[in-house]
């Protein structure tokens, strides 16, 4: 009764001030984590800029104004630049910064779903080849050795020449090549939490073995998992650009990242910042989603909790 | 006098080993051809070396794992057959430990309440409450609840795996080693919290240990395993004081005193554990026994005894005049 009041009160009582809540102990990990607060912060940014690119973008990106073309960024000395177009206009007269808002857009789309695809697929194929082992791991271990043996960018070459080139067909084809780290860092998780005492207890429990996947492997390879999801994220990110510069990914007029580079390959010597701009923002990009993985790993691994 | 809660008889689990490189698999009996009865409010101790197979038996009794052959019947029902929520409800394990028996991820509240969760009791709004009761009863304070397991200390997760395994009130608990991971100030603790527990609910232990001293303060009997047989059984007091099997009495031997000039005593056991995938013939424990006899390394041993007191050694096998003379062998030799 005596700690109604003083909750009522205000006042923390005596077992308040001893042990921090949970949220507050978790809010501490994550403000003294340089990296994942720095990645967070620019990964929110590009993640603002491409839900918001209709909004903040000076222009449209398929306005083309070839008389405005090729203008070079602000930070360049030359009579056409202009604050009309802070990143300059590329071979066409569009808007590099309204072409860059949109292009994160299709960036983080593709990376996502991509990531969610290959994410649901090898970590059910991981989980099962973990908990089961025997047979399942054969089978699991053979498809994924199959899938190994196919080299990503040939398949996708294939796929793509066949049935045509979409931001559905790319998404499918990468969320189903790119699993195998998926299935491979889910399953070794897997077989190690398996031997541990606490799955035995919940199975002399009678716990269903459905429910001892879902709730004690999966939360315990979770920190895993996450730091995979944002590896590979990025890795479907690097991938699309890689096809998109092949002519294979995202068609024009749509900007997408790696697509802004292959336009502007043809100019690397006489305007190198065409390049250099879409380059760096892939960059920027693959390093913030690795930083906030890396980050959240650490914030969340119980062997930090003290 | 016989209430047998589990019946073990003629179990044999095998497990395949892989001999080598290109060797092809060889069975391991892990357990060969055990027949036990646990009576209903007893606390029967298994004791044995490490490999000897204690914890397949105990995996075997929660239904973890299938026996190659013979049967376990748990109240009266198959333990294979029936279904494994029902299992539960009547046994329990504790397991060695506790650093790893505790789900990481999950509040000790969670951990404590997710037998009634998986049982799906009917009373949902009862189950905070039956925690907080149980988590008193096992001397845990009601704040760690919400706490999470590596914020506990080793006694203090041991006595949490306790609560989760008495809050739906088993039957039968299988402590497989549940002191031997712990300090020796806590170990103390937690028997003494086992055996106030066990009155308080008419509970039957089956405990596993390699430490006879915590057998000899909790068993009313003691089952002693070797290479996957039960070579003696015997109520607690009689197998202390005059243990049949020689092997017993390397075991018995074996425990150290707390008397300085006394050393490390001297087993007669030799160093070698023999390998289970090939195991000496006849008797398995004839390399190694202090009083082996000619015919111990081609016959097998006979059980001799029956309900629950047994011996299995060709000393004792034509009757009373080498039982005697079994005895005074072993007084001559501890002088």
């Amino acid at each position: 009764m005596a700690n109604v009041s003083l909750a009522r009160a205000g006042i923390p009582t005596a077992e308040e001030i001893l042990e921090p809540s949970p949220g507050a102990m978790l809010r501490r990990r994550i403000f003294g984590n340089i990296g994942l607060l720095f990645g967070a912060v620019v990964l929110l940014t590009i993640v603002f800029m491409a839900l918001f690119a209709g909004v903040i973008s000076p222009g449209d990106p398929y306005d083309q104004v070839l008389s405005r073309k090729l203008i070079p960024p602000i930070w360049h000395d030359g009579p056409k630049v202009t604050w009309e177009h802070p990143l300059g206009t590329d071979a066409l007269g569009r808007d590099y910064l309204t072409r860059l808002f949109y292009g994160a857009r299709i960036s983080l789309f593709i990376g996502f779903a991509a990531m969610l695809i290959s994410g649901v697929i090898g970590t059910t194929l991981g989980v099962l080849a973990g908990y089961f082992g025997g047979r399942v791991d054969m089978v699991v271990n053979f498809i994924l050795t199959t899938r190994l043996s196919l080299p990503v960018v040939l398949v996708a070459l294939a796929v793509v020449s066949l049935i045509g080139s979409s931001l559905t067909v790319v998404i499918w084809v990468l969320g189903l090549l790119i699993w195998d780290r998926f299935a491979v860092v889910m399953r070794s998780a897997t077989q190690q939490i398996r031997n541990l005492e606490f799955v035995s207890a919940a199975q002399a429990l009678g716990c269903s073995t459905p429910r001892i996947i879902l709730s004690e492997i999966i939360p315990n390879i979770a920190n895993h998992l996450i730091v995979v999801a944002t590896l590979e994220m990025a890795h479907a990110i690097l991938l699309e650009a890689a096809l998109s510069f092949l002519g294979l990914g995202v068609q024009p007029p749509e900007p997408s990242w790696g697509l802004m580079v292959a336009e502007a390959k043809g100019l690397i010597f006489f305007d190198s910042w065409l390049i250099g701009i879409p380059g760096a923002a892939i960059f920027i990009l693959v390093l913030s989603i690795n930083l906030v993985g890396d980050g959240i790993r650490d914030v969340t691994a119980p062997e930090n909790r003290n | 006098m016989s209430d047998p809660v589990i019946e073990v008889s003629d179990v044999t689990r095998t497990f395949m080993i892989s001999a080598g490189f290109m060797r092809g698999k060889k069975p391991l009996h892990a357990v060969n051809g055990i027949t036990l009865d646990v009576e209903r409010g007893e606390v029967l101790g298994i004791v044995g070396e490490s490999g000897c197979g204690k914890t397949t038996l105990a995996k075997m009794m929660l239904g973890l794992l299938p026996p190659t052959s013979g049967t376990l019947r748990l109240d009266g029902k198959a333990v294979g057959s029936a279904d494994r929520i029902e299992v539960a409800r009547i046994l329990q394990p504790i397991f060695q430990d506790p650093y790893s028996s505790l789900n990481p991820r999950k509040s000790i509240g969670d951990i404590i309440m997710l037998p009634l969760r998986v049982q799906n009791d009917p009373n949902p709004e009862t189950w905070q409450s039956r925690a907080e009761a149980i988590m008193d009863l096992v001397g845990l304070p009601k704040r760690v609840i919400n706490n999470f397991p590596n914020q506990l200390s080793g006694g203090q997760r041991q006595r949490v795996a306790i609560a989760r395994a008495l809050i739906n009130r088993p039957k039968i608990v299988i402590c497989d080693e549940p002191t031997s991971a712990l300090d020796v100030s806590v170990q103390s603790q937690i028997l003494n919290l086992l055996q106030d527990l066990r009155s308080e609910f008419n509970l039957t232990y089956v405990l596993i240990s390699h430490n006879l001293a915590v057998v000899e303060h909790m068993a009313t009997r003691v089952a002693v395993m070797y290479l996957g047989r039960i070579v003696e059984q015997a109520d607690t007091e009689t197998l202390f004081k005059s243990p049949r099997h020689p092997y017993t009495e390397a075991l018995l031997g074996s425990v150290l005193t707390p008397v300085p000039g006394l050393g490390v005593p001297d087993t007669h056991l030799g160093a070698a554990y023999p390998n289970p995938i090939d195991p000496p013939s006849g008797c398995t424990f004839h390399p190694r026994c202090a009083k082996v006899m000619d015919h111990c390394s081609n016959q097998v041993p006979p059980t001799i005894g029956a309900n629950g007191t047994m011996v299995e050694c060709h000393l004792y096998a034509d009757g009373l005049g080498q039982k005697a003379k079994g005895k005074k062998t072993r007084k001559g030799k501890r002088k």
